[in-house]
């Protein structure tokens, strides 16, 4: 069988589960919660420096940006200008170039802006960057980032942080059935089974973050996730069985008392 | 001296104070983080070289925690 290898932009990660580093009680438990998951990738904000207190701990303390990848995103971000401005920087700060493109668009339900995230998308392949790309779970728009060059598609399988799951199937399969690009889903995942169903639909990997640090006890829900994301490739992979409308016996009929 | 607003705080420096001198003094020399001057990205190789003067708008960032 041919090894099943998930690539982003030229770049092999050993894992399919992608891990969000916000919300958790301290970055001590952050660190744990990766190395629980298994993930290769993580994704990170960009924020001003503490500067009121010089001896306080920043991420990078905790999770070696060279053991691990980082992903630096646009979360917060209202406009084109802010995205850019915050991508440029993370640039600097260690040469990424692989980033992840999030526009949003009402702070309510953190939709994003389509319209201001394919304009962004746009500047930032001319400019020499690896977008991976938030987005809705329009087929069209989708297709529209591919065209623009965006390096993964990653639709909300439900608004960021809601935990409600994969609320349209039916658009997510389109996507990956149009997409050429790795599509991952990205936002609105609440349980290890929501992350095995989007990979039995056929998703090249999952992004959680809330379902795991706002778990109960995250790292055992990190280790969940990890074999949840393992076992809805591998079901992908192998191939469900056709549905019927009638039963059939499990047990040969043959040879009956 | 001079006062710069750093991080949207007002900060006093002394003359001839460079990004590189600010970056030591909050213990960030060897941190990962970028520097916006002005509103224009200073390049890691020019630390030394840009110094400041009053009223300069400086953002200091780095990476946190985020999804």
């Amino acid at each position: 069988m041919k090894k099943d290898i998930f690539k982003v932009a030229g770049k092999v990660l050993k894992s399919r589960l992608i891990i969000g580093t916000g919300k958790y009680k301290s970055f001590s438990e952050t660190a744990k919660a990766v190395k629980a998951s298994g993930a290769a990738m993580v994704t990170v904000a960009v924020r001003r420096v503490n500067i009121l207190d010089k001896k306080k701990p920043i991420l990078t303390d905790y999770l070696n940006p060279k053991k691990i990848i980082y992903l630096p995103n646009t979360a917060g971000c209202f406009n084109s200008e802010e995205a850019l401005r915050t991508l440029r920087l993370a640039r600097e700060m260690g040469g990424w170039k692989l980033v992840k493109l999030e526009v949003l668009g009402d702070k309510k339900t953190l939709y994003p802006n389509m319209i201001e995230t394919i304009k962004s998308t746009k500047t930032l392949v001319k400019e020499g960057f690896k977008v991976m790309v938030y987005c809705t779970d329009d087929p069209l728009l989708a297709k529209k980032l591919e065209d623009n060059g965006a390096s993964a598609i990653m639709p909300l399988a439900s608004p960021i942080g809601s935990g409600l799951g994969l609320q349209n199937k039916v658009n997510i399969s389109l996507i990956i059935k149009q997409s050429k690009v790795p599509v991952i889903v990205d936002a609105g995942i609440g349980t290890p089974s929501d992350a095995t169903i989007a990979m039995e639909l056929g998703c090249q990997g999952v992004l959680v973050n809330s379902a795991i640090a706002n778990a109960k006890k995250p790292i055992l829900m990190a280790q969940a996730f990890k074999d949840a994301v393992y076992s809805g490739r591998n079901s992908f992979l192998a191939g469900r069985m056709e549905k019927n409308y009638f039963a059939t016996p499990s047990s040969p009929s043959k040879g009956l008392i | 001296m001079a006062k710069i607003q750093l991080n949207g705080k007002k900060v006093s420096i002394k003359s001839n104070y460079s990004i590189f001198d600010l970056l030591k003094r909050y213990n960030l020399s060897n941190k990962k983080v970028a520097i916006e001057h002005n509103g224009i990205i200073v390049a890691r190789i020019n630390y030394k070289k840009k110094f400041l003067k009053s009223n300069d708008k400086v953002e200091i960032v780095t990476f946190i925690g985020g999804g």
